[in-house]
C-alpha cells in the first residue's frame, strides 16, 4: 500500500457517561467523520489500565484515543483525574523509550459534544495519516 | 536531626561490637525478636533470619556486602495479615527501608510494633560474586570494609549499588552510621524518631560530638555526589541502548518470560499477576488468527507487553534495588531500564519512593489543575 493510501486504525477507549455518549450523539445527528476509530466502551477513563493501551499499540493499532468526561464532571468524581496521571506516566515511558507517545491521545469530550467528538476523530486520523503506520507492524518479535 | 551517640568498637572488631548491641537490645527489652542477616554455616552466603532470643544470635552480619533478597518483601510477609503485639527489630539497608515504606503506603505491610534499624550501605555484590570471594579465602566483609576505609572504588559491586544515590537510611528509628567513621574505633548511632531516642537512652551511650556528625555528613555527601555522577552516566548509556523500538526489542530479545524480575521485585505485590491470569489463556483459534493476520507471532506472546506494563505499574515506586536485574537469567538490564523510566515519571510528581510516609502515592491522588498538556 502506498503511503498516501494509508488508513490508520484507531482504538478508542470511551467512557460510558461522556465520550461514548458523544459518539452516539455524533451518529444520531448524522455528523460526518472518518470511520477509522474502533470504539470500546469503558465505564470510566480511570478504568483504562495502561496495559490495554499498550496491548492495542503492540498489536498494531496506529493510535489510541482515551476519552473521558471533562475534569470536574467525572461520573465517579475523580476517575478522569486519575486517568490523566496514568496516561501521563504511560506517555512519559513511551517517550523515554522512543516509542512515539503521540500515538496516544487523552481527550475530554462531554455527552453534549458530538461535534467535538467528530472533530477529534477527524483530527487524530489526519495526524496519524501524516505520521504513517505504527512501526510495530514491521516486527513479529514483540 | 535527632540525637547522635557514639558506639565504641571493642578490640577493633565491628561485627562483635554490633553483635553485643543486638544482644543489649534484647536485654533492655527494646525488642522481643530481631530480623537480621546472618552468615550461613557454609560461609558462602548471608540470609535474613528471624531470631527469637539473644542466645540464638550465632553469626549476625548485616555488614556483609551481599543482598540476596530485598527484605521489604519479608517484612511485608510478616506483618501484612496481622502485625505481632511483640516488638520486632528489623535491620535493613536503605533500599529495603525505602521499599518497605512504599509497601506500607500500598497497604502491603505494617510498621506497627516494628523497630526500624537502618544501616549505612556501601553497596553489595551479587550472590555469585560474594560466594566466590568467600570461597577464595579471607572473609569478604573484612576485605570489603578495608577497601571502603581506603576509599577504594569497587567495580565488582552490583551496578545498582554503584549508582545508588540513597546510601543512608531514611525513616529508620535508629541508624547505624558507618560513613566517615573509623570502624575500628567507633561508629555513630543516630536516633531519628522518638522511638530511636528511647532506644539510645536505654542503651546508655554517650553523645557524640559535633565533629563526628559532621564527618559522617561530609562522607555521605561525597559518596552521593560520586554515585549520582555514575548513575547519570549509566542512565545515559542505558537510554542510548534502549531508545527506539528496534533497540528495545534487541534488549529484551534474551527474555524467556520466566518472570523472575516480577517475582523478586519488592514492590510487585499483586497476589495474582494480571499476566498469570486467565485473561491470557486463549483458544488456539485466537493465536492462529493473529498468526494469519501478521504472518508470524512470537511464542510465547506478550514479552514486551509484560515489561512495558510492569514499568507502568511499578516504575513510580521503583527504589532501584536492582533485584530484578540480579534475578534475570539472561542479564537483561531490567533494573537500569526501570531506573531510567522510574526517574522520569517520579520527577513529574516530585516523588521519591520511600522518602516519606506522608507523601501520597502519585497514582492514588491527583491535583485538579495539573498536566493540562496531556488532557
Amino acid at each position: 500500500m502506498a503511503d498516501n493510501e494509508f488508513e490508520p486504525n484507531i482504538v478508542g477507549f470511551l467512557c460510558n457517561w461522556c465520550t461514548y455518549t458523544a459518539a452516539d450523539l455524533a451518529g444520531t445527528t448524522r455528523m460526518q467523520y472518518p470511520t477509522n476509530l474502533r470504539p470500546i466502551r469503558t465505564m470510566c477513563s480511570g478504568s483504562v489500565d495502561p496495559v490495554y493501551v499498550i496491548r492495542a499499540l503492540l498489536s498494531g493499532a496506529d493510535g489510541v484515543l482515551v476519552g473521558g468526561c471533562h475534569p470536574g464532571d467525572c461520573h465517579y468524581v475523580s476517575g478522569n483525574y486519575k486517568a490523566r496521571r496514568r496516561i501521563t506516566i504511560l506517555k512519559t515511558i513511551l517517550n523515554t523509550l522512543g516509542l512515539e507517545d503521540e500515538r496516544v491521545w487523552l481527550r475530554w469530550i462531554s455527552a453534549a459534544e458530538g461535534r467535538k467528538f467528530a472533530d477529534t476523530v477527524s483530527k487524530f486520523t489526519e495526524e496519524l495519516r501524516k505520521q504513517g503506520p505504527n512501526p510495530v507492524k514491521k516486527y513479529w518479535s514483540t | 536531626m535527632g540525637r547522635n551517640a557514639i558506639l565504641e568498637v571493642e578490640d577493633g572488631n565491628l561485627l562483635n561490637t554490633l553483635n553485643m548491641l543486638w544482644r543489649k537490645l534484647f536485654e533492655k527489652k527494646v525488642i522481643d525478636a530481631l530480623l537480621i542477616p546472618q552468615e550461613l554455616p557454609s560461609g558462602i552466603n548471608v540470609v535474613q533470619t528471624l531470631v527469637g532470643s539473644p542466645e540464638s544470635l550465632e553469626s549476625p552480619n548485616p555488614l556483609a556486602p551481599v543482598l540476596p533478597v530485598n527484605s521489604a518483601r519479608i517484612v511485608s510477609q510478616m506483618t501484612k495479615v496481622a502485625p505481632s503485639p511483640r516488638r520486632v527489630g528489623v535491620v535493613l539497608r536503605p533500599c529495603e527501608l525505602r521499599a518497605l515504606i512504599e509497601l506500607v503506603k500500598l497497604k502491603q505491610a505494617s510498621l506497627e510494633n516494628l523497630v526500624l534499624i537502618g544501616i549505612d550501605c556501601f553497596g553489595t555484590y551479587s550472590i555469585k560474586e560474594y560466594s566466590k570471594l568467600a570461597q577464595e579465602g579471607s572473609p569478604p566483609t573484612e576485605d570489603f570494609l578495608k577497601g571502603v576505609k581506603e576509599g577504594r572504588e569497587d567495580s565488582s559491586l552490583r551496578e545498582a549499588c554503584q549508582t545508588c544515590e540513597y546510601p543512608t537510611p531514611m525513616n529508620a528509628d535508629l541508624i547505624i552510621g558507618l560513613m566517615g567513621m573509623d570502624f575500628e574505633k567507633s561508629i555513630l548511632l543516630q536516633a531519628s524518631t522518638p522511638e530511636g531516642e528511647r532506644i539510645l537512652e536505654a542503651l546508655e551511650l554517650k553523645d557524640s560530638n559535633e565533629t563526628e556528625v559532621a564527618k559522617r555528613e561530609e562522607a555521605i555527601s561525597q559518596l552521593i555526589a560520586q554515585r549520582t555522577k555514575k548513575r547519570d552516566e549509566l542512565l545515559e548509556q542505558t537510554e542510548r541502548e534502549v531508545f527506539g523500538l528496534e533497540n528495545l526489542l534487541k534488549l529484551f530479545a534474551p527474555c524467556i518470560n520466566c518472570r523472575n524480575c516480577k517475582t523478586v521485585c519488592p514492590l510487585c505485590y499483586c497476589k495474582e499477576c494480571f499476566f498469570d491470569s486467565p485473561t491470557f489463556e486463549m483458544e488456539a483459534e485466537k493465536y492462529l488468527g493473529w498468526a494469519e493476520k501478521r504472518g508470524t507471532i512470537k511464542m510465547p506472546t506478550d514479552t514486551l507487553l509484560f515489561h512495558l506494563t510492569r514499568m507502568n505499574h511499578m516504575a513510580i515506586s521503583c527504589v532501584g534495588c536492582g533485584m530484578c536485574q540480579e534475578a534475570c537469567p539472561n542479564d537483561i538490564p531490567v533494573s537500569n531500564i526501570f531506573r531510567l523510566v522510574g526517574l522520569r515519571v517520579q520527577r513529574i510528581f516530585d516523588y521519591v519512593p520511600g522518602r516519606s510516609l506522608e507523601e501520597e502515592l502519585p497514582l492514588a491522588t491527583f491535583k485538579e489543575d495539573e498536566l493540562q498538556e496531556v488532557g
